[in-house]
Parts: structure tokens; sequence; C-alpha cells
């Protein structure tokens, strides 16, 4: 039994050790699938920043609806532009020949972006758009240097620069080092109320990718617990015949 | 066997024991199989696909029929004409369920008729007996079919014969009356197929 | 001789089926009547669990199979079609792909159990050999499946474990071209791949484990202190040291099956992805033939092989010695020259040598899953030497320090 829990500790403790393998995203973001407010957020945001570009080819209207309790109606009025059925996956309005031609390549699906690149990753690229004057769209990002793809939320985050590093900032030791950035012209939101928007699309994004995720957790508590209780009734039969053997 | 040993063995709480472990356990791999079971239900691909239809009927001409296809089977809608509505009350005692008793149609569909409006028919093409999809044959006496025929449906696989109400004759292999599916009017042409008149929804 | 029909002489409706079928025969041969030696440890678990894994893998995959389309273009959305719109599809897959990375956590484990104990040795040969088969079989059906839901990893890991047939002089790069049906991995080879994954290897594989159960049974059980509980027999002909299978181990094991699902259903619900050792976070992107993803590292079991393969500088050498260090293997039940089959009464420089064996594994399997440096070659390289030193010196090594008198009877209980 000793021996079982110490390889039990073992394979815990060295699973998360290794993740993405990459390096890690400066500004880290842990999803919060529970969180219905947000991802009706999200999911908003989503629909009206993203996916006149980005489809989401593996979700339905219908199981977001259902999954982040929104009113089917409300999403039929609100959040399907192009006259889709409810039962229809979440495609982009931009057909991908198009995509080729405007940005050089297809903008990607989205549907399981948060699972190939983690939730991370997506909130640092969302946070880390900046000015570059070399780039064709006058933009660049930290995350995905010379990607071909606008910043569709300055409206809401402006503009800013990417400063050099100060040695200062740098040294602690706490985690990734975080890009440095100069505003050069303020959006309609503040940092805090842009990072809120960029999370919350980070976080519909990381349900898209997994939609039963919630659910299958909640079965889960309920199949261990069962199990636990089938294991102690084992344990006591284990013993009871056990007795026998000397 | 030569391990009976009785010395200090409590047979009761062995029994209950086993009893309990078998009992719990049972249950649960009973479980296990709900996964695996709903898995062969349809998908939300095949829900998806089985939406509702809507159908346009504003083209159809009297005494003609289109067919639409809801959840993969053949939906037909038939103009009936003031004749065809007639052959229904002389067949009265040919049908088998002549007041559609059998629960065949939501219930908001009754009698001979067997349709919200009397000349549009609605119904799914598919045989009672063991599925395939009956012939349209309107007119009377029609060359393929057996007997005497004031027009209706008939199925090329068994010889069932229906009305143009889709009830079934007396004396043929289908059981039952061909069924109506779920649909109501948008407006005066459009018909959803799929849903009941109590549904409003948006779409 | 020849076969006695119903030799229990049952009666009724089970005595109609006994004589013309050895139901209750088979019974008590093979689980009432079977008397394993009492002494069995927590390693004595992990071959009823590889059962249980078997029926797990098997059960789930034949579901999986009526979702899944094995056509190049299709596969990927396939997968994600059963992640999403199947019911409980989810949770089947999570189940079988744990299932996989579980059968080798289970597999590993009994296999070391073997090395302490030395299952292996006389008159268990053939119960080692067909577990060896085993392994092999288990390891081929784990690939092609791995290829199966055709993301980048799924594709990148079928090119680079085809190629290895590459290195065989002369016919290497025709038969990889034979094997792929194509010049690169394609849907020929995905289609091939499912077949097989599906049709050939789990038959061989029940096949193999109904062989390894049938040698175990004919010569018994071996235990912790490797001794044969058939040379001390009652009056009834039955070991002193024996307990009937049923119900003292079928309880034990049913308790600790209910454990292990305790563990599996821990992953399976809440980290299928095992931390990116069991799905790894580059196959949520669909296969592209253009692209190698940053960092290919095979999923864990295969691990200490790649790291082998990468420490060996040349081509064919790596490929040679990556098969060797499997095909070794088989030689155990005669390299091992010890008195004892237990390493309980074994000498010190086994020990030593074994445990140095076990820390050379765990090594290459941590060094298999990372990206490649200057050290970490040096490493492999010694592990990859420690490893089959571990074999090759076994014929002296095992003979070797002052070995314990192995006791006639077992020493402990339960």
């Amino acid at each position: 039994m000793k021996r079982l829990i110490t390889l039990i500790c073992l394979l815990g403790l060295s699973a998360p050790v290794l993740a993405a393998g990459g390096a890690e995203p400066p500004y880290s973001f842990k999803p919060q699938l529970r969180n219905d407010a947000s991802l009706q957020r999200g999911a908003k945001y989503f629909m009206n920043y993203c996916s006149g570009c980005h489809g989401l080819e593996f979700l339905r209207y219908q199981r977001m609806a259902k999954d982040l309790d929104m009113p089917l109606e409300l999403v039929e009025e609100n959040l399907i532009f192009d006259g889709s059925k409810p039962g229809q996956h979440i495609h982009t309005a931009m057909p991908a020949e198009e995509g080729a031609k405007w940005f050089g390549q297809a903008p990607p699906d989205l549907s399981l972006t948060a699972r190939s690149r983690g939730p991370s990753w997506i909130y640092s690229y969302l946070l880390t758009f900046y000015v570059d004057p070399a780039k064709p769209l006058g933009v660049n990002n930290v995350m995905l240097p010379g990607a071909s793809m606008p910043h569709v939320l300055w409206q809401l985050e402006g503009w800013k620069a990417l400063a050099p590093h100060d040695d200062e900032d740098h040294g602690g030791g706490h985690g990734p080092a975080k890009p440095n950035f100069k505003t050069l012209e303020e959006g309609s939101l503040n940092t805090a109320e842009y990072r809120k928007v960029a999370g919350d699309i980070t976080n519909f994004l990381a349900y898209a990718a997994e939609p039963g995720k919630v659910d299958r957790q909640n079965l889960g508590v309920k199949v261990i617990a069962y199990l636990i209780g089938l294991f102690i009734l084992a344990y006591l039969l284990k013993r009871e015949y056990w007795k026998d053997v000397h | 066997m030569s391990e009976a040993t009785v010395d200090g063995v409590d047979a009761g709480k062995r029994r209950f024991l086993t009893l309990a472990t078998t009992v719990v356990g049972g249950a649960g791999a009973a479980m296990v199989a709900v996964p695996f079971l709903s898995s062969m239900a349809p998908s939300q691909r095949a829900k998806a696909l089985g939406a509702p239809v809507t159908a346009d009927i504003s083209k159809v001409e009297d005494g003609a029929r289109v067919t639409y296809v809801w959840r993969g089977s053949p939906v037909w809608i038939v103009k009936r004409t003031p004749d065809m509505l007639g052959t229904l009350s002389q067949l009265t005692g040919e049908v088998a369920d002549p007041d559609s008793q059998q629960p065949q149609q939501p219930e908001y569909i009754t009698g001979a008729e067997r349709a919200i409006k009397p000349e549009v028919l609605v119904m799914i093409g598919r045989c009672t007996h063991l599925g395939c999809s009956p012939l349209f044959r309107p007119d009377a006496d029609a060359a393929d079919v057996p007997g005497e025929w004031l027009g209706g449906f008939f199925c090329p696989c068994h010889g069932s014969k229906f009305d143009i109400s889709g009830r079934v004759y007396k004396g043929v292999p289908a059981p039952t009356n061909l069924v109506v599916p779920p649909h109501r009017y948008a407006d005066e042409n459009t018909i959803v197929i799929g849903e009941d008149p109590t549904d409003t929804g948006a779409a | 001789m020849g076969i006695q029909a119903n030799p229990h002489k049952t009666t009724g409706f089970l005595g109609w089926i006994d004589d013309r079928f050895p139901l209750t025969k088979m019974w008590k041969d093979h689980i009432s009547e079977y008397y394993a030696p009492k002494n069995f440890n927590f390693w004595y678990y992990f071959g009823g669990l590889a059962m249980l894994v078997l029926v797990n893998q098997l059960l789930t995959g034949i579901f999986l199979t009526m979702h899944y389309k094995p056509d190049a273009t299709l596969a990927f959305g396939s997968v994600e079609y059963i992640m999403r719109d199947v019911p409980w599809g989810d949770l089947i897959r999570y189940m079988h792909s744990t299932g996989a990375s579980a059968f080798f956590v289970v597999v590993y484990l009994h296999m070391f159990r073997a090395l302490l104990y030395g299952s292996y040795r006389k008159p268990r040969e053939l119960i080692w050999i067909f577990g060896c088969l085993i392994y092999v079989a288990l390891m081929a059906e784990a690939f092609m499946g791995y290829v199966l839901p055709w993301g980048q990893m799924s594709y990148w890991g079928a090119q680079v474990i085809i190629s290895l047939f590459g290195a065989i002089p002369v016919i290497g790069p025709d038969l990889v071209v034979w094997i792929q049906g194509d010049y690169v991995p394609s849907d020929a080879t995905l289609n091939r791949l499912f077949s097989l994954h599906v049709v050939a290897v789990p038959f061989v594989l029940v096949g193999l484990v109904v062989a390894h159960i049938m040698a175990l049974h004919e010569v018994g059980s071996n235990n912790p202190d490797g001794i044969e509980i058939k040379e001390n027999k009652d009056e009834n002909g039955i070991p002193k040291d024996g307990i009937p299978f049923h119900p003292y181990y079928t309880v034990k094991d049913i308790m600790g099956a209910v454990f292990f699902m305790i563990l599996f259903s821990v992953v399976v619900f809440f980290v299928p992805e095992g931390g990116g050792y069991f799905i790894e976070a580059p196959n949520f992107v669909e296969a592209n033939p253009s692209v190698t993803p940053d960092h290919i590292a095979p999923v864990w079991y295969f691990a200490h092989f790649y790291a082998m393969l990468r420490a060996v500088p040349d081509k064919l050498l790596g490929v040679i010695v990556m098969f060797g260090a499997v095909f070794i293997l088989f030689a155990m039940p005669w390299l091992d020259r010890s008195d004892a089959k237990s390493i309980r009464y074994k000498g010190t420089p086994y020990k030593v040598s074994l445990a140095l064996f076990t820390a050379a594994c765990l090594l290459l399997f941590k060094l298999g899953t990372e990206p490649t440096t200057a050290s970490k070659i040096i490493q492999a390289r010694v592990g990859t030497i420690i490893y089959f030193a571990f074999f090759i010196s076994l014929p002296w090594v095992s003979r070797m320090g002052t070995q314990k008198p192995v006791p006639e009877r077992l020493t402990d209980g339960h």
C-alpha cells in the first residue's frame, strides 16, 4: 500500500511539468467554464469581432445556446448573422479563398485553438498587439510575430507600441517575462476592462474547444463517489474472506 | 475445498457482504451500459439534419402531390380535391381504422380527413408494414392496384393499400394507418413539418 | 486416455451442458480449483488489471468504430464529431485514449514484477515469451491507434515510425512506400492502419493473452518467494501454500480493480490529456503534411526507445538498438542463471544491477519526451548502455555475490 501511494505521488508530481513544450506565454489565463456570464459575453464578443474571419467549425449554435444557458431565440436574433439554422455549425462569414486573398493565408478555425495552443496563449495573443509600421497592416503581435491579423479590438484597447525592456522589470524571476508596452492612443476601455474582454473571449474559446467538459466533470464526481463506496464494500469483502488464510 | 475453515467465520456477514458488493457492483456495471447504448442514438448531427422543414405549398396544383424530406423520410403534401375527399366516406367500411383511433398522428389530427385543413394532406410516406414508400395512385381503378380502387396510396413491396387519407385497408399486411408528422401552418401557404401548432418557434 | 466428458459428474441442466461442453471443468480448473500461492503482494494486481484494460479497450473501441471515419479528409473531423455530437462520445473516447496509457502503465509494472520475482524462469519461459509478444503487439496496436485521429502528432508520428523501416539496407526505401501505400503517409496509410488496429492486431492480442494465461495455468503461478508451491502438497494433492483463486483472489482482484477504476476515472473525467502525456496538444491541429510541429516527441510509453534512437548517431544502428531493446527481453529466461528466482534470495550484484536498469529506464522515459540537448544525448547514451548492460551481464551478475538459501515453504502470508 505504501508503495502504491508513493507511485501515485510520483505520477501526480511528474504530470504537470511538461505541458505544451514551448515557452510559457507572458500572461496566464485559467478558464472558468462554469462562469456562464463570462462565457455569454465571450460568445457575444466572438460573434461580433471574430466570426467575420474565424469560424468554429465544430460548434453548433444550438449546443452553445444550451450549454451557456442562452435562450435560443436570443441567439438566433442577436448572434447568428448569416442566416444559419440553430443546428448548424458556426461558420465564418468569410470564404477560405477570400481570406487567403486578403491575408495571405485563410484565417484559421478556432474550434480547437484553446486545446492546441492553450488558453494562456490566446489570452496573451489578444493582449500583445502593437503598432509596427514595418508590417502591411501596421500592426504586429508578440505571440505570433508577423501574423497578418489586424487588431480588430483596437477601438476597445487603443494602440500601443512595444518598448524595450527595462532591466529592473526583468530579473524578478516570477514567471515568464512580460513585454513592455507604451500606450499610443487610449481606447474606449481601460487596461483592466480590456483584459476582462480578452479574458471573456479566451474563456469562450476554451469552452468551444471542449463543450462537454463541465458535464463530464459533474458526472465524474458522482462516478468517483460511487466507486469509493464500492471500494469500501470490496475491501470489507476481501478482508472477510481473507480471514481464512493463515 | 479444504479451505472451508469453519472456525471464526461469520457466514451471515460473509453472505451479506457478497450480496452487497454484487448488487452495488452489478448496478454500476448496468450503468456503464448507458453511455455505450446511448452513443448509438441519433447524434447532434443527425438531430440537426432532422430539424423542422419548411414547405411552401402555394404552387401545388389541386390533386397533385409534392414530397419533402424530414428526418430522412419522405413527407408527402397532397392538395386534395373535393372529389378525393368525397371518397373518404365511401370507404368507411373498407378501412381498418376509419376514425384514426390508433395513435398514428398528433392529437390535433382527427377523423377521416386526418389533416389540419381537409384539402391539404401532410403524411410520412413510409408504409407501416416494413417501411417501403408507397406509390401515389390518385386515380380510381389504377392499373397496378388490384381490386376496387378509389384512389390513394399503394405499397409495391407487399401490396398494402391506403386511401387518400392514408387509412389502411382491411386485409392487407400493413397494420396501421400511415403516420401524420407534427406540422403547423406558419401562414396560409407555409407548412413547418416537425413542429406542432403550439410551437411558436422563432424559425 | 482421451477426453472424458463431464468429469465432475454434474447433473440436471448443468449436467446436460457439461456432457457437451467443459463448463464446470473450466470453472474448476481455472477459477475455483486453481490453486495460487497465498502470498501474492501488491505487484500481483497488474495481470488482472491488464485484462480489465484490455476489455475496456475492446469495448470502447467497438463503439468508437461506429462513429469514426478512416479517411484522411474526414478522420480529424469525425473524432471531434465523437467528442461533441455523439451522445457520451467524449467519455467513450477518453476511456479509450486513457486506456491506452493505462495499458502500458499496468503492463510495465506487470513486467517489472516478473523481473523482481523471476517469473520468467523455468518452467515459465513460454509465459514470458507470450508476454513479450503481447507487449510487441500492444506497441503496434498503440502506434496505429495513435495515428487514427489524424492530428499533427498522429501524422508526424506515423511519418517517423514508418521511416524507421527505411533504415533496413537495400529494401528499406521501397518497404516504406509499400507500408504507406503512397510516397508519404496518406489516406491509404490511414485506412490500412485502421484495418489493422481494429481487426488484425486485436485478434492477435486476444489470442496471445489466451495463450499467456493457458501457459500460466499449466505450470501455476510464481510468487514473491520464487518457490514452486506444487512441490509441497497435502494428502488431497492440494498445494499446502496454495489457496483457491476463487473466492480469495477474485475478491482481492475485485478490490484492486475498483481502486484502479478510481484512479482511471480521475484521469478520464478530470485530466484526460494527462498533462500533455496522454493526449498531446499539437494533436488538436489537423494533420498537415507540409508543417512539422515545433516539438515532436512520442507518447510517453515509447519514449525510452525514442531516447535510445536519438542517442545513436547512425540511422541503421539506431534502429537496430531500438528494436534490439525490445527483442533482448525475449532472452531473459536464459540470461538469468541464479539459483533463486526471487530477488529476495538473489545476490547483491543482481539487486544493484536491477536498480540501475530501472533508473536507466526511467531516465530514458524522461529524456524521450523532452527536446534534446548535447548533455541529454550523453545521458541517453549512458542510459542505453546501462539498459543493455543489464541483460548482457546477467549470466555473470546473476551468479555473483552471496545468494540466500531459498526456503521450502512460503515465508509470508498475505
